[in-house]
Order: C-alpha cells, then sequence, then structure tokens
C-alpha cells in the first residue's frame, strides 16, 4: 500500500514543480517527475506479490507471475517521454538564446 | 483489409525518406509529400463504400486476434474523420509548397508534418486504448516542434507552452488508461466496454477515470478551462500548420478521442452529458467573446475555434441522435471552413507582411482571389444560410429545443450572431475601405495557394449537400457508430 503513497506524492511533487516553479528548467524536471510518477503506478498495477517474471522454460510452471504488458506499456511511455524533454529541452535553449532568461514570468509576449 | 495500414505507412515512410534525403535531393520533399496527401485522400475516399456496406472493417497487425494485438478498426465515425483529415492535409501540403519557401529548411517541416498526419490517422484506426495514447503523442510532439517552426520568440513561447500543458494532458490520459487497465485487465477497447458492461458493482473508479478522460481530452480538445494554450500556438505557428492545427488536430486528439471512449468505452450518464454541455457551452461563450476583442486576425480565428468546438461538444452533450449529427456535421464544415480562414490569414500576411487589423485596409482590390473565399468561410461559419455552417447549425439548435433546453437553444442562436459580428469585424477591417498607399504594389498569392483555397471555398457551400437523400448515409453512419 506504502508504494501506492509513494507514487502520489511523487504525483503530487511533479504538479507542485509545474504549476509553482518559475525557472523553465524546473519545469521541465517537474514534468520528468510527473511522468515517472504514472510509469511507476503502471508498473505497480502489474506486480502480484511474491510474483515472479513471466518467463517459461522446458518442465517448468510458474504459480505466481507479475503481469508482463504494463512492463511493455512502461517502456513504451519512457520513450514517448524522453521525446517530450528532449523537444522541450530543446525549445528552453531557443528560448534562452531569445529573451536572456529562464524565468516563465519574463518569457511573456504573448497577451490576450 | 490491407488498405487500412497503409494510412500509416505511407506517411511514416514519406517522412522517414524526407528526413533522409531531403537536404541532398531539392525537390523530393515537394513531390513525396504531394504525392502522399493525394494518395491518402484517394486512399479514404476508397472505403467509403466498405464502411457504409459491411459497417466495419478490420486489419490485424501480425494476423494477431484482434484482442491479443494491436489491430486498426474503421467505423462510420473513424471514416468520416479519415476522409476530412486527409482532405484539409492534402489540401495543406499543396499549398505549403510556395507558402514554405520563406524558411530554410523546408523539409524538416515537411517530414514534421508527414509524422503529423501518421498520428493522426493511427487515432482514428486504433482499436485499443493504449495504441490511441502512442499516435496521439506522436502527432503532439510532431505539433509541439511545428508550433516553434519559425523560431521565433513568440513561437518559442507559445510552443513552450503548449508542450508542457499538452504534457500534462497527456499523462491524464496515462494515468486514466493505467486505471481502466487495472479495472478490467485489456487494453482492447471493445472488450472494454464488454467488461465494464457486465459488471454490476461499478464504485467509484469510473467516475474518477472520466474525469482524467475529460481533462486530458479537454486540454488536447481546448475546452474553455483549459483552453489557454490555443490562441498562443495557433496564431504563432507557421498559416498552413495553424490551418491544421485548428482544422484537424483538436478535433481528432480531442474531440474525438472524447467521444470514443466515453459513448464508445466507458458508456454515457446523464452527469456525464450535463458536464459536456456545461463545458461546450462555456467555450461557445467565452470563445466568442474573446475573439471580438482581438485585432491579430490569426489569434479571432483561434479563439473562433474555441466556439466552434464548443457548439460540436454542446451537441454531443445534449445526446439525442439528431445533435449528433449535427455536432459531427459541424466538426466536418468546421474542419473545411476554418482551414480556410487561416489559409486566407496566411496568404494575407504573406502579401501584405502583417495580421494587425488596424493596418490592414482596403486589399479586396489587390486580393480578388482571397478575399472572396474569405467571404465564403466567414459567412459559412457565421451560420449564413445556403453555406454549409448554417445548416450544421440549425440541426444542432433544432435537436436542442426538440432534446428540451430551449434556453441553450437560444444562446447557441445568440452566439452564432456574436460570430457574424466579428467576422464582419475581420471583412471589413481586411478588405473593405481605401486602400493604403503602403499596399499599393502587392500581388494575389501563387497559383499553388490560390488553387486549396478555392476548392476549400467550394466545399464550404457544397457541404451543405451532405444532407440530401442521397448522401446522408455518409453522416448517419457516423451517427450510428457513436450510439451504438
Amino acid at each position: 500500500m506504502s508504494e501506492y503513497f509513494l507514487c502520489l506524492i511523487l504525483f503530487c511533487t511533479g504538479l507542485y514543480c509545474i504549476l509553482r516553479k518559475r525557472n523553465i528548467i524546473k519545469i521541465i524536471v517537474g514534468l520528468a517527475i510527473i511522468e515517472y510518477s504514472v510509469n511507476l503506478f503502471l508498473i505497480l498495477i502489474g506486480y502480484r506479490f511474491k510474483g515472479r517474471a513471466p518467463i517459461f522454460a522446458l518442465g517448468q510452471e510458474i504459480p505466481n507471475m507479475v503481469d508482463p504488458l504494463p512492463q511493455a506499456v512502461v517502456l513504451t511511455t519512457i520513450v514517448i517521454g524522453l521525446a517530450v524533454i528532449v523537444v522541450a529541452v530543446a525549445l528552453s535553449v531557443r528560448i534562452y538564446s531569445k529573451y536572456k532568461t529562464f524565468d516563465i514570468t519574463k518569457i511573456r509576449r504573448l497577451r490576450g | 483489409m490491407k488498405p487500412l495500414a497503409l494510412f500509416i505507412i505511407i506517411p511514416l515512410a514519406t517522412a522517414f525518406l524526407i528526413a533522409l534525403l531531403g537536404r541532398r535531393i531539392k525537390n523530393l520533399g515537394d513531390v513525396l509529400t504531394n504525392m502522399a496527401g493525394a494518395g491518402l485522400f484517394i486512399l479514404a475516399c476508397s472505403i467509403i463504400p466498405g464502411v457504409i456496406s459491411h459497417k466495419v472493417l478490420t486489419y490485424k497487425t501480425g494476423n494477431w486476434p484482434v484482442i491479443l494485438g494491436s489491430s486498426f478498426i474503421v467505423d462510420g465515425l473513424s471514416m468520416l474523420l479519415l476522409v476530412v483529415i486527409n482532405l484539409v492535409c492534402c489540401l495543406v501540403m499543396v499549398y505549403s509548397l510556395s507558402y514554405m519557401e520563406k524558411y530554410t529548411d523546408k523539409w524538416n517541416y515537411q517530414a514534421l508534418f508527414m509524422l503529423m498526419i501518421a498520428g493522426l490517422n493511427g487515432v482514428i484506426l486504433s482499436a485499443d486504448i493504449f495504441t490511441l495514447y502512442v499516435f496521439l503523442e506522436l502527432a503532439s510532439i510532431a505539433g509541439y516542434v511545428l508550433v516553434a517552426f519559425s523560431t521565433e520568440a513568440e513561437a518559442l513561447e507559445a510552443s513552450f507552452r503548449y508542450t508542457i500543458i499538452g504534457s500534462l494532458a497527456s499523462v491524464c490520459i496515462l494515468l486514466g488508461i493505467a486505471l481502466l487497465y487495472s479495472f478490467t485487465s485489456t487494453l482492447n477497447m471493445a472488450d472494454i466496454s464488454l467488461i465494464i458492461a457486465s459488471r454490476s458493482q461499478q464504485g467509484q473508479l469510473l467516475n474518477f477515470v472520466s474525469v482524467l478522460f475529460l481533462a486530458g481530452f479537454g486540454m488536447k480538445a481546448a475546452l474553455v478551462p483549459f483552453h489557454a494554450w490555443l490562441p498562443d500556438a495557433h496564431s504563432s505557428a507557421p498559416s498552413p500548420v495553424s490551418a491544421t492545427l485548428s482544422g484537424v488536430v483538436i478535433k481528432t486528439l480531442g474531440v474525438y478521442s472524447l467521444i470514443r471512449i466515453f459513448f464508445n468505452v466507458i458508456g454515457t450518464s446523464s452527469n456525464l452529458l450535463n458536464c459536456l454541455v456545461i463545458l461546450g457551452l462555456a467555450s461557445m461563450i467565452a470563445g466568442a467573446f474573446l475573439a471580438i476583442a482581438q485585432n491579430d486576425i490569426k489569434r479571432m480565428f483561434a479563439y473562433s475555434s474555441i466556439s466552434q468546438v464548443g457548439y460540436i461538444i454542446f451537441a454531443l452533450g445534449i445526446g439525442t441522435p439528431l445533435a449528433v449529427l449535427g455536432g459531427l456535421f459541424h466538426l466536418l464544415n468546421h474542419a473545411v471552413f476554418k482551414s480556410l480562414l487561416f489559409l486566407n490569414a496566411g496568404a494575407i500576411e504573406r502579401v501584405a507582411g502583417t495580421r494587425d487589423l488596424t493596418k490592414l485596409k482596403g486589399l479586396a482590390e489587390k486580393l480578388p482571389l482571397t478575399s472572396s473565399t474569405a467571404l465564403f468561410g466567414s459567412m459559412s461559419i457565421s451560420g449564413v444560410p445556403p453555406f454549409a455552417g448554417f445548416w450544421s447549425k440549425l440541426i444542432i439548435i433544432i435537436a436542442a429545443i426538440e432534446a428540451g433546453h430551449p434556453i441553450f437553444a437560444l444562446i447557441a442562436a445568440l452566439v452564432s450572431i456574436v460570430t457574424l459580428v466579428y467576422y464582419l469585424k475581420f471583412q471589413a477591417g481586411v478588405f473593405f475601405g481605401a486602400l493604403p498607399s503602403a499596399f499599393a504594389n502587392i500581388k494575389e498569392a501563387p497559383l499553388t495557394m490560390k488553387m486549396p483555397m478555392v476548392v476549400l471555398a467550394v466545399l464550404s457551400v457544397a457541404g451543405g449537400l451532405l444532407l440530401l437523400p442521397c448522401c446522408r448515409e455518409f453522416l448517419q453512419s457516423a451517427v450510428k457508430a457513436v450510439l451504438s
């Protein structure tokens, strides 16, 4: 049970970073944290108590195995998350060269 | 059915080839993207008879059974969106030929655009909820980069906001998928809906999942409490990109996914439908009133998109077959005339060098074609009769009255008048009046930019013909797919 609470705390930390931090690098870190918390949650869903990896061998029976599907899903979401972070970091580099600041409250040319 | 996989293979292969060879071979990107665009549109049209007669087409990846593999499915609703997406993308590719000349790395734009089309088609086709998520992210990431394509300060800022809000939306959706998987132990959409329907004790989990999906897809569709990114992103992007983002991306990623998940997978409840009605009304009203205040034409069109998507969501929230028909018809019409208007804005910006309503004036005599097509688009979106937009709004309003919401119907009619007001402001500001001397030497846009505008203008009138008995089956099969 405590794992789920830790996962929730991680999620809230990420959300706090995105909503409250002014530095855009910290916002991107918050995004990474929130993505990892959801990945962790997916892994927890697939876990069975004292479960084993679902790898079959000849003449062997595994009575209690973890669900492999969430693990496959998490591998994909990690790659997607990486792509998003790369885009965000590349954008922040270009933003810095245009605005000379990482402060999100000063990056405000669009209005209305 | 083989052709279904082609909807994803063609754009992905094109994107790969252009990214690999575009820098070395000069016109490769132009040729390949236009061939791919036209091919995809023909392909989308070619599946219409099959879907109308068979109801559902399926493609099994690697011949796995539907429940185990990630298969593709096309029903009436997917068919409607496939046709709309590939039509708009095909025309936008033609338009980009000369519009994107001003950027030095046009091939990157074309490769990214093809990736976005692959993502959009994938969202429409996928039969399981996680494949939908993967394609949704593919389209979104390509969208984030395309918004920043001009690398001007405003575009970068808008793109950063879009990236953060879009990723937050994706996280909500992924969390929803995780919870739904833990509840049903499957990712296939048809299977999930069967399992949910068979459980008698549903508890609060489904409500929580609904809220997550509503927030996630609501952010992607820019419904009103979640709309902050849209005006920035859609007005800072290059015009062909804005046309696609406003015309099809928010509808595919937001509205289509919302319909698919709520009407076909989780199942609708009266609470949810009320939520949709309220969100729709809020978007409709707020979008329209914010649009009046804008002086930047693309920003005005962006707010107008929020308002029109509000109509679609409102119609879906009413939930009767007539209302859903109106909503889907409005979705199709909006894709046509909003991309037309953004292409017009691009043509105006290209020749006049500004999008500011206070600086533009009297362009009608210099740009006869742009001004007449823009008039078609504006009249259609404000719901003036014979134009297609009138019929879809009329159906939505009649459906609202029939369902016992006369006040909401009145609001929808009034917002339509507000829409007419700000489109008249656009027409009067840009095209009427005396031509300033600064614009004395401007010329009409080249042929490749005119052609898509004319086609879309014709469609914004001819769209109304879809309600004729001989063509009605196209929309009816989509309505049946939503409500089945």
